[in-house]
This record gives structure tokens, sequence and C-alpha cells, in this order.
């Protein structure tokens, strides 16, 4: 198999997008209601996108597991989104916001698509106000823009610490308004088990229903996977607690490439763990680093109250090792960075892995009142999960798994390497490169569901198709694996929870896949997860019961699925033999501790066939052009 | 007219025709109370302040309306009030009642405790109203004396009895429970209230709950501790002989 | 930490439920509830019993999935969701009582976890401004004074939890849906829709089987986004303005400056 081509529209980059809408083939307003699309997920790109084909007139059905398709894991996006309005004067451009994202990426990502990205931000911020979203405004009424990590300009829109749940409340809302009008209909508590392929292309899923425990057919024309990221293959990340590869991991078993698997981004500001039980880390915002300032003490085991360590004998190793960027170091760094000193014994709390996040002269210097409007909410969730306030005594942060930069390979029209089907947001492996900047997840997530996917997808369904029915053979086959495949998970009958196993195989993960990464560690990592599978296999247990509800099986199913991902991202970190963005090899670094690219022979993508479960995964690469930015060493000094 | 139907079926809608019924009712109470107090003017010789106020009420805009023409209207607009708001609250009760599995834990989150118990508060008092008009409206209860249009001397009378003060009082105390929750949620229930002025307008809720049950209370409680003198009317002195004789 | 857990369990919808008392132990006081619940299912799957179902994902208190009703109050303790309250705000020792969010409109699938599906209906009929994906005009040439900006944040952040229906004592949705009439009336985008959104949105409402608002306020104290009563008075005014067939008068910080 060769990986096909990637369909970029010829033509400057400045006009690429423009050429491609100018010519993509149009489906006419009769017509529409004759196709049907299925979009697996709710979350900003799934809810986005099946509100805009819906709201075009093509029959829309929509999935997702939580109880209502507001839930999605979205929501819990809090500091911004990016688009390069200029609205605060300073020179900002989408030349500038597309440089930025592919420097902030390592040269990783594609030329074209950041472009794009870039190019529709603007429009994203428009749809949002249109829909209600309430960003945060100036006096005068003007929309509000602050900075994030990564870049020099104030480009993020933000609606106070909540804007994912404000954002996706507005693509929830304007998807419930095409369900009101019949256009869309939404499968919640839902779960896609499986893509059905018909003469190679994607016709359809079957999904479980998780309230009755009964396996449906869904037959469709196009399906778009909006199904998220895979974090939680770390078992502690930020992702919520249901968010999975499932989907997109059955899609890869049918022959959907999965490309950079390894590149995951551990956010640097979370509050670090506090016991063995802990069930996720919670995330705080990013845009705590505007005020908030970093630091550890400089003597190791210094066991002082934070507020009685005298400022000289504080190191701030942000703004001492990053002059021009300081605390607003793009995350990779930061996280590294938090990882460095904390491998040297500086490190605070319980566990020595903590950073302070110091808001002192923040407060001292706008008072108060400016910091808590600006932060409040956040100051009140910390606060409420650790007891501490942080106007008082610093924050305590350490790095956690976050984002996944990988996912299934996509075209220039977010199609897979299966036709028919699409993979938007996060679920696919997007815009970002090897490292996510702040706020560019939003703008991404809304771009491929509002402004891309509605025109390749209906640009897609003008081709040819026989009409297929749910009780074609490829059903029955699909359904037959889904069934078998539940019934290999029961019938294990051990005595160990999928969390267990989920937990163990997350610390094998963390330790050799996570912040840094080594070729002897990552061969561990795979001897340890392949013995985790096979406990897994031996030992499980779910409730019984397969016809009803029940959550002990959702979760075996998601965790058979992460063990197989986590192996593949050994196997792809072990590969990808130079550090760029969040994959940091330590065999490849410069004396000063930076990560070192190799662009000779790693300026590429990496998208990998499944070959079956005994079968060794293929590597495809995809090389990448720079004609609109030069490589260079990233630095943010 | 189909609005209204609409209107009226709605939870909200309904909740708005109870809080303008119960405005109605707590205007009318308003009035009545200053009325009453006219009895503080004391017997007053041949005709009683509160005598002549009652004459008054009857015999207002008399050259445009039949006697009593006024009172009869204000009648029909209290009464069809105390039937819609009462109707209206038996229907939001019922529905709410269906809206709650019947294993609810009761537990209270902070509500008022008047608020729990507007049903119950609601039903004494229209069982007190029912009471209260038979005994001085169509004089029927003839425990002590009474006399068409005699109001001080009916009132005197009643008022002597521990028995008849005690009802009065407690009535009061429930129109004062159904009050302290209900001139709050009415400015709620019209939408009047803010986070700005709620604590004011719980405290002047409260506030006007408090005159209005002093300004009633002052009435029995003058007349019981004697303060407020025997009438001394015709009908009182003829009364008073025939009660000796 | 040491707790006795009197948890209801119900096979599924229609069917009768009861309390099933478990203890646990060894709980770490910085355990979240759901924590100490996984703690209690990982234990359950060992001795080959049942789990407990129980809804949650975010777990940040954000996604509004968690549900539990913890000692008689949607929530517990401490107004903030069941995800976010911690051991530590229990007594070691102590029993406590957790149930689902109950409510006519919210029959119970299993254990703890209930359809919720009534509050995604009201939405459908009303909450929401009419603009399809397309052109927009420019946001900056329609102003909005930041304090109505914060107002219409101030109800726009609801999570869609359900807890205020769990703990009106007339199942009323009132807050929930005062918070999303609140937030789209206040902006200049939701004037188009405005005077028919609340008349939807209640009218949906009392299908789905809501209680109606005696005003009793417990909604708004266990409200984990403290959502303010005022939502519900917002909610009167919209919709008596919309159904008496006034046109509705802009409030005055609206106006664009
Ligand atoms: C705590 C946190 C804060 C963040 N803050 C920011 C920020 O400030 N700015 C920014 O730009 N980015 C931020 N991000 C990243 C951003 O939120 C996500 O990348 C983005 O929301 C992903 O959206 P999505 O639509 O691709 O997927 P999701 O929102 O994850 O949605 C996935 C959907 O797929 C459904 N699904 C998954 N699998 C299946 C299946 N098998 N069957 C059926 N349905 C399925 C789920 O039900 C869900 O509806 C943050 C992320 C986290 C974790
Ligand atoms: C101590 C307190 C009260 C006193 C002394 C009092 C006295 C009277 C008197 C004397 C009348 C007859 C007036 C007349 O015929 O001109 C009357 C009528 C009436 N009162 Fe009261 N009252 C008291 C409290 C109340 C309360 C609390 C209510 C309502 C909750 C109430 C409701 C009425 C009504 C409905 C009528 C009939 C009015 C009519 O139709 O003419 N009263 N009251
Ligand atoms: C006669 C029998 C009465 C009954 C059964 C009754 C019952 C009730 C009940 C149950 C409520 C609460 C309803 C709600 O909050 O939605 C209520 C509200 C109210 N009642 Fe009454 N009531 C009665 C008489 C009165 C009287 C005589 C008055 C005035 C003097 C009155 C004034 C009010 C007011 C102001 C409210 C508040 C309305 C609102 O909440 O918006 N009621 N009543
Ligand atoms: S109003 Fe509050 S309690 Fe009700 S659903 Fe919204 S967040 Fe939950
Ligand atoms: S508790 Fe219920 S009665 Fe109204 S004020 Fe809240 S909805
Ligand atoms: S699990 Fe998301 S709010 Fe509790």
């Amino acid at each position: 198999m060769n990986l096909p081509d990637a369909k970029i529209p010829p033509g400057p980059i400045e006009k690429k997008w423009q050429t491609w809408l100018d010519q993509h083939r149009l489906v006419g307003p009769n017509n529409r209601s004759d196709s049907k699309v299925i979009v697996i997920g709710t979350g900003l790109a799934g809810a986005s996108a099946a509100a805009s084909l819906a709201a075009q007139g093509f029959r829309v059905e929509s999935f997702c597991f939580q109880d209502s398709s507001r839930r999605a894991h979205s929501i819990a996006a809090q500091g911004g989104i990016n688009a390069a309005k200029d609205y605060a004067n300073e020179g900002d451009s989408v030349r500038r916001l597309f440089h930025d994202t592919m420097k902030g990426g390592d040269f990783r990502s594609r030329e074209a698509n950041v472009w794009r990205l870039a190019e529709l931000s603007e429009n994203i911020i428009d749809q949002a106000v249109a829909q209600g979203v309430p960003f945060n405004r100036e006096y005068g009424g003007q929309l509000a823009t602050r900075s994030f990590g990564g870049v020099l300009v104030q480009r993020t829109f933000y609606s106070r610490g909540q804007t994912g749940q404000q954002l996706l409340l507005g693509a929830y809302s304007a998807l419930q308004h095409q369900v009101a009008s019949g256009n869309a209909v939404v499968h919640d508590r839902h779960e896609m088990l499986d893509l059905v392929l018909v003469d190679g292309q994607a016709r359809g899923v079957i999904v479980r229903n998780l309230v009755t425990g009964e396996i449906e057919r869904h037959a469709a024309d196009a399906v778009i996977l909006a199904s998220g990221g895979y974090t939680n293959v770390y078992y502690l990340s930020t992702n919520a607690m249901g968010s999975n590869v499932t989907a997109a991991w059955r899609a890869h078993r049918h022959g959907a490439l999965m490309a950079n698997p390894c590149y995951t981004q551990i956010h640097p500001t979370c509050i670090p763990q506090s016991g063995e039980y802990q069930s996720k880390l919670t995330l705080m915002s990013e845009s705590l680093r505007n005020d908030g300032r970093v630091w550890v003490p400089r003597k190791p085991g210094d066991d002082r109250a934070p507020t009685d360590i005298p400022d000289q004998e504080r190191y701030y190793y942000l703004e001492e090792r990053y002059p021009a960027f300081g605390n607003l170091a793009p995350r990779d760094i930061a996280s590294r960075a938090a990882k460095v000193v904390c491998d040297d014994g500086l490190g605070v709390g319980g566990t020595g892995r903590g950073v302070y996040l110091d808001f002192r002269d923040a407060i001292a210097e706008r008072g108060h009142d400016v910091i808590e409007g600006r932060y409040g909410n956040l100051f009140e969730m910390y606060e409420n999960i650790t007891g501490d306030n942080p106007y008082e005594t610093p924050m305590m942060i350490y790095p956690a798994p976050h984002y996944a930069m990988g996912g299934l390979w996509v075209d220039y029209e977010l199609q897979t390497t299966i036709p028919g089907l699409f993979a938007i947001g996060e679920a696919n492996f997007s815009d970002h490169g090897a490292n996510r900047l702040g706020a560019s997840a939003l703008m991404q997530t809304l771009a491929d569901g509002y402004f891309i996917a509605p025109h390749t997808v209906a640009h897609y369904l003008t081709g040819d198709r026989e009409p297929v029915s749910t009780s074609d053979s490829a059903f029955e086959q699909a359904e037959d694996a889904v069934e078998s495949h539940i019934t290999r998970l029961m019938d294990v009958d051990g005595t160990t929870a999928a969390q267990v196993f989920h937990r163990e195989m997350g610390n094998v993960m963390l330790d050799n896949c996570g912040m840094a990464r080594n070729a002897e560690g990552l061969e561990r990592a795979l001897t340890e997860i392949r013995a985790i599978k096979r406990d897994f296999w031996s030992d499980l247990r779910v409730d019984p019961g397969r016809d009803e509800f029940n959550q002990s099986l959702e979760y075996a199913n998601r965790v058979s699925d992460f063990l197989e991902l986590g192996e593949l991202m050994c196997v792809d970190a072990l590969r990808r033999e130079e550090s760029c963005g969040g994959h940091f090899r330590e065999e490849h670094q410069t004396p000063d501790g930076e990560a070192l690219r190799d662009d000779d022979r790693f300026a590429k993508v990496t998208a990998w066939e499944y070959r079956g479960e005994q079968g060794d995964p293929v590597p495809h690469d995809e090389p990448l052009t720079f004609e609109n930015v030069k490589l260079a060493t990233r630095s943010y000094k | 007219m189909i609005p209204v139907a609409d209107f009226w079926n709605s939870t909200v809608g309904k909740k708005t025709v109870v809080a303008v019924t119960g405005t109605i009712l707590v205007g009318y109470l308003i009035l009545h109370m200053v009325g009453n107090l006219n009895s503080l003017f004391g017997p007053g010789g041949a005709e009683p302040r509160v005598d002549w106020y009652s004459g008054w009420l009857r015999e207002i805009a008399e050259p445009l309306f039949p006697y009593a023409g006024v009172l009869w209207l204000a009648r029909v607009i209290l009464l069809g009030s105390i039937v819609i708001h009462i109707t209206g609250v038996l229907q939001l009760n019922s529905r709410n009642r269906a809206a709650r599995p019947s294993r609810y834990p009761a537990r209270r989150i902070g509500r008022s405790w008047e608020s729990g118990t507007m049903l119950v508060s609601g039903l004494l008092v229209l069982a007190f109203i029912i009471f209260h008009i038979l005994q001085f409206t169509t004089l029927s209860i003839t425990v002590t004396p009474l006399e068409h249009g005699a109001v001080y001397f009916n009132l005197y009378n009643a008022f002597q009895e521990w028995y008849f003060v005690v009802i009065y009082l407690a009535a009061l105390v429930l129109v004062g429970i159904h009050l302290r929750h209900g001139i709050w949620s009415l400015v709620q229930t019209l939408g009047l209230d803010s986070p700005a002025r709620n604590r004011g307008i719980r405290y002047g809720a409260t506030a006007l709950t408090l005159v209005i049950v002093i300004g009633f209370a002052l009435v029995p409680v003058l007349f019981w501790t004697g303060v407020l003198g025997a009438p001394e009317t015709e009908a009182a002195i003829a009364s008073l002989a025939g009660g000796t004789a | 930490m040491k707790f006795k857990l009197e948890i209801w369990r119900q096979f599924e919808t229609g069917e009768e439920g009861h309390f099933e008392t478990f203890e646990v132990d060894g709980i770490d006081p910085e355990a979240s509830f759901l924590e100490m619940l996984d703690q209690l299912n990982e234990r359950l799957t060992g001795e080959k019993r049942r789990t407990v179902a129980f809804d949650s994902d975010c777990r940040e208190g954000i996604c509004g999935s968690c549900s539990l009703v913890i000692d008689d109050t949607p929530h517990g303790p401490r107004q903030v969701t069941s995800c976010q309250t911690y051991m530590r705000d229990f007594e070691d020792g102590s029993t406590i009582r957790v149930e689902p969010f109950r409510s006519t409109s919210f029959p119970v699938i299993r254990d703890l976890v209930t359809d919720r599906g009534a509050l995604d209906r009201v939405i459908q009929a009303g909450g929401y401004t009419g603009a399809t994906t397309g052109p927009q005009p420019e946001p900056n040439s329609m102003p909005v004074a930041p304090e109505v900006q914060e107002r219409a944040m101030d109800a726009a952040i609801c999570i869609g939890c359900g807890a205020c229906v769990a703990a009106c004592p007339n199942g009323s949705a009132m807050l929930f849906t005062g918070a999303k009439v609140t937030h789209l009336n206040l902006l200049p985008q939701g004037q188009p829709e405005r005077a028919n959104r609340a008349i939807a949105m209640v009218d949906q409402m009392d299908q789905e089987g809501f209680g109606g608002c005696t005003n009793f306020g417990e909604c708004s104290r266990v409200c984990p986004q403290e959502i303010s009563l005022d939502v519900i008075g917002m909610l009167n005014r919209e919709y008596r303005r919309g159904r008496l067939g006034k046109r509705p008068k802009d409030p005055p910080a609206m106006r664009a400056q």
C-alpha cells in the first residue's frame, strides 16, 4: 500500500483553499436530502460539522457516548481560541498565525493545512458570536483578547475560563436547532464499535446502544469521525474519563492509517497528582502563565513555606532560560523544563513532582480585583480541588498528558485513506505538527467542522456509490466481529477491573513514552505493555449482562484498544530518531538540553498501517515540504 | 382568546395569574386593614368613625352606581380573584406532585419554612375568610350580638370574648405566614426581582407582612384590653337593654 | 478514612429500587467522591459482584455528567458537582446515602444513572440563535457592553446537570430553562427569536412533565454554577412578554452604544 496523494491544490499558499473551493463539485439543494452522513462525536468538531451539513440539507446522524451531546470533552477547554483578527492592533496577520503555528509545531506539519487554518480562524469567531457565544468584551463593547503560550501577540479570544464550554454550547445548540428542524438525529449513549466498508468505501457503522446493549447498524454515504483524542492512553491525563481511541482504532484496523501516534502533548500547568486512587488530572489553564511566575526553590529539599522563601533563593527557571518568552514559553518547552528541575531534586509538594506558579507579583502590580477578574473561576477551581488559596500561596503545578497531535492520517480534504471516511478535530493527525500551541485546538476543531468538512464531504458525496442497506453482508460481518469481541471480553471472567489494567499501562506509557523518551525505555515499554495485554486477556472481569446498561463492558472495550494503541505509540517513538516538539528523544538533544531535530531524515509524517493483531505495523512516510517558512531551530530564548 | 388559554395552561402563565390575583388580594387586605383602623377612633358618640366608614363604602359614587354598587363590584373582583388564585394553586400543586417521584427525600435545602407551607396556610386562611364573612358580613354567627351597619358595636361585642380574639390572632399569624413568602414570591414571579434588589425585596416583604398583621391585630387586641370603650349608639344601648332584660 | 455507604440500586427503568449498604475503608481524604466509588467498584469486581453504575466524564465540574444525590442533597454538601466533592468533606466513619437525581422527567436507567434527555429537548425547542453556518457580521459591529456580557455569561455557564430539577420540591426545570433564556435574550444576537424562545422552551418544559416553580429557591442553592434565581424572574418576564404579544422592550443595559 502506498500513501495516497495529500491532494494539496496547486498555486500560491494564499490561494490554495480558495482554489479548492472554486473547483469542488456541488450537490444541488434538492438532492442533498438523498445523502446521509454519519458523524461520530459531538465535540466541537463533530457538532459543528453535523450542524453545518444538516443546515445545508444533508441528512445527518450524529452519535456520542455521553448521555447528552452537550457533554463532549470539548466542554472542558478553558483558555481560549486563536484568531488572526488583529483587534489588538499589533500587526497580527494570517501569515503570522500561520508562522507561529508552523514554528510551534516544530516544523512537522503541512504548510497548506496550517495556512488554511489561519485563514479560517477569523470566520470562526464571527460564527461563534452569531450563535450567541459570550466572548469577553472590553469597555466599549469590543471583543477582548489575550496572549497565550508561544506567541508574542494577543490573539486569543475567550469566555472567562470556559471558552470550550461556550463554543461547544454554541455548536451544540446549532445542532439541536437542526434536530428540531428534522435534518439531524442525535443518538446519545451510543458508542461506535466498528466501521462498515462496502466496496472499499466507508458506508456505515456498528454502534452499541449503551442503555439497552443492543448492537445497531447504521448505513450512510459517508462517515465522519470526530471522536476526539486518545491521551487517556496515559490513564492519568487531563482528558475526560470517557475519551478513548476506539472509533479511530477500529477504523485503523480497517485500513485507515494512523499518523504520528507518538506526538503527545504534556501540558505544563496541571494540578499535581496527590494519590494512587486518582482518576484524572485537572488542567489549570495555560492563560495563568500570563500573570503567574513559575519557580522552584534554588536549594534542593527546601521545605520552607513558599511565601517564606526570599526572591534571591527562588529559581525562576523559565525566565532565566528563555528570556524572550519567559513564562510564556510553549508547552513542550515549559513541561520539559519542569521535569528537568524536578529531576534535579528541586521539585516541591509531597511527591517532589511539582513547581510553583506564583501570582504574588501580579497581585501586587495589578491588584487583587484585576487578577480575580481574569482568573477568578480558575482560582476557585484550584482551591476546590486542593484546599489552598492561590491569592495567598502559590499554586503547585506539574505537567500532565493532555493532547494527541497524532491521529488518523487525512489528506487536504480531511479524508482518511479509506474513501468516504473523514476524520476531523483531535481525531485526525491534524495541523499541529509535533506540538500544539495553546488555543489552537479549538480553532482547528471548528475550522474542520464549520468550514472544511461540510465542503469536502459534500464534494465527496457527488461521487458514484451504490445504494446500500443495513442487511448487506458487510454489515452482518462487522456486527459479528463486534459481537465476538464483546464475547471475548466477557468470557475472560477473571477478577480484575479494566481500570486496573488501564492504570498499569498508563504508568508504563508515562514513564517511557512521556515527556522524555529513549530507545531502551521504549523497548522496555513494549515488553511491559505486551505483558499487561496478556494479563488483561486472562484476568479481566466485566459485569455480566451484555444486553443491558453495562459500564464495565464499555470500559473494558476501550482499554482493549488503548493496549494496542500504546504499542503503536512506542513503535512510532522508537522509529523517530530525533527530538521535535512534544517528542523528546534523550539521545537527540543539544548540549543545553534543547530538542534536536533531524530534518534530513525526519521532515515527514509517519503513517502506520495495521497488519493484524500479530503482525507488525508498517510505516508509510509523507515528506513535508516547506516553501513558506524557513526551517529553523526553534528558539524561544 | 387562544393566547389566554395557552397562557393559563402553561406553568409559568398559571403562576403569573396566581401572582396577579395574589396581588389583588394583598391590595384588598391593605385597604381592609386601613378601613379597620377607623375603629381606633373609638366609640365616638352616635356614629363611630368605623360605622361611618362602612356606610361610606356603600354610598361611594352613589349617583352613578346604585347603593353598594362599588362594594359589589369589589366583591366580585375579590371573589373572582380568590377562586382563580385557588384554582391556579391547586392545579399547579397537582402538576408539581406528578413531577416528583413519591419517594423524594424531603430534605429542605435552605427553603424557607413559609414557602413549604403555602398550600396549608392558604387553605386555613380560606377557612377563616368563610367564617369571618359569616360572622361580620352576613351576621350569621350570632354568639355575640350583631347589628346591621353597626360595625363598631359588632366588633366590640365579638372581641369581648377571648376565643374570638384567639381565632382572629391565629388567623392573622396564618395570613402572615402566607404573605411573608407570598409577597416576595409575587415580585419574583412577576419578574421584578434582581440580584441587586433581592435582599431589599425580601426585607420589604417581611416588613409589609408585619405592618398588615400588626395593623389588623390592633383591633381585636385593643377591644379585648378595653382600650377601646363600649359603643354608645342607639343600637348598642337597645341591645344592652335587651341583654339585661 | 472509612465510610458506610447506602447506595440506591435499581436494575432498570421502572423496576423497584432499594438501598444496599457497602462499607469502604482506606479512603484517602483527598479522593473525590467518584474516586471513592471507583475504589468500591474495583473491589466489587474482584468479589465478582455487580458494580455500581454512575455517570461521570470530565471529573472537573464542567461537563455536567455526574449526578449523585449525596445525603439527600443533589451533588452533595458543598454546592459543587459530585465529581468535585471530596471525601475530606465527610466525617470519618459516617454513613453516607447516595441516590440518583430524582424527578419524573429523569427516569432511572440503572442505579445512579438517569436519563436527562428532557433537558436536551427543552433546548431543541428554542435554546439557540437561528444563525446557521456561513458568513456572519463582524462581531464588533454589534458591541456588547461588558456588564451585559457578564450577565449573559453568568447564565450561560449552566452545565445542564439537572441538579436544580433534583433539588426542586416541584421537580421544576425553571433554573435550567431560565439560564438559557437569560443568556440568549440578553445578547443582541439572540433578539430575532427572543419572544418565541421563552414560550417554546416553557411549553416544552411543561410537556416533559417538569413541575412549575413556586419560588422555593432550592435549585439555586444546589446549582454548582451558582446560577441566580434571577434567571427565573427573567424567564417569567420574557414568557409573559412573548405570550401577551407585547413587543419585548430591550433592557437598558443591552442597547448598542
Ligand atoms: C482540560 C482541557 C483544556 C483544553 N483547553 C483548550 C484551550 O483552551 N484551547 C484549545 O484550543 N484547546 C484546548 N484543549 C484541547 C481541545 O479541547 C480539544 O482538542 C478539542 O476540544 C477536541 O475536540 P473534538 O471535537 O475533536 O473531540 P471531543 O470534544 O473530545 O469529542 C469527542 C466526541 O466523540 C465522541 N466519541 C468518541 N468515541 C466515540 C465512539 N466510539 N462512539 C461514539 N462517539 C464517540 C464523544 O462522545 C464526543 O462527543 C483543551 C483540552 C483539555 C483536555
Ligand atoms: C382582626 C382583623 C379583622 C377585623 C376586625 C375584620 C373586620 C371586618 C368587618 C367588620 C367586616 C365587615 C365590614 C362591613 O360589612 O362593612 C369585614 C369584612 C370582610 N373581611 Fe375582615 N376583618 C379582619 C381581618 C380580615 C382578614 C385577615 C381577611 C382576609 C384574609 C378579611 C377579609 C374580609 C372579607 C373578605 C370581608 C368581606 C368584605 C365584603 O365583601 O364586604 N378580614 N371584616
Ligand atoms: C384562600 C385560600 C388561599 C390559598 C389556598 C392560597 C394558596 C396559595 C399558595 C399555595 C401559594 C403559593 C403558590 C406559588 O407560590 O406558586 C399562594 C401564593 C400567594 N398567595 Fe395565596 N392562597 C390563598 C389566599 C390568599 C389570600 C387571601 C391572599 C392575600 C391576601 C393570598 C396572597 C398570595 C400571594 C401574594 C401569593 C404569591 C404569589 C406568587 O408566588 O407569585 N393568598 N397562595
Ligand atoms: S442551572 Fe445549575 S443545577 Fe441546573 S442544570 Fe444548570 S448548572 Fe445544573
Ligand atoms: S427550587 Fe423549584 S420552586 Fe422554583 S425557585 Fe427553584 S424551581
Ligand atoms: S464529571 Fe463532569 S461535571 Fe462531574
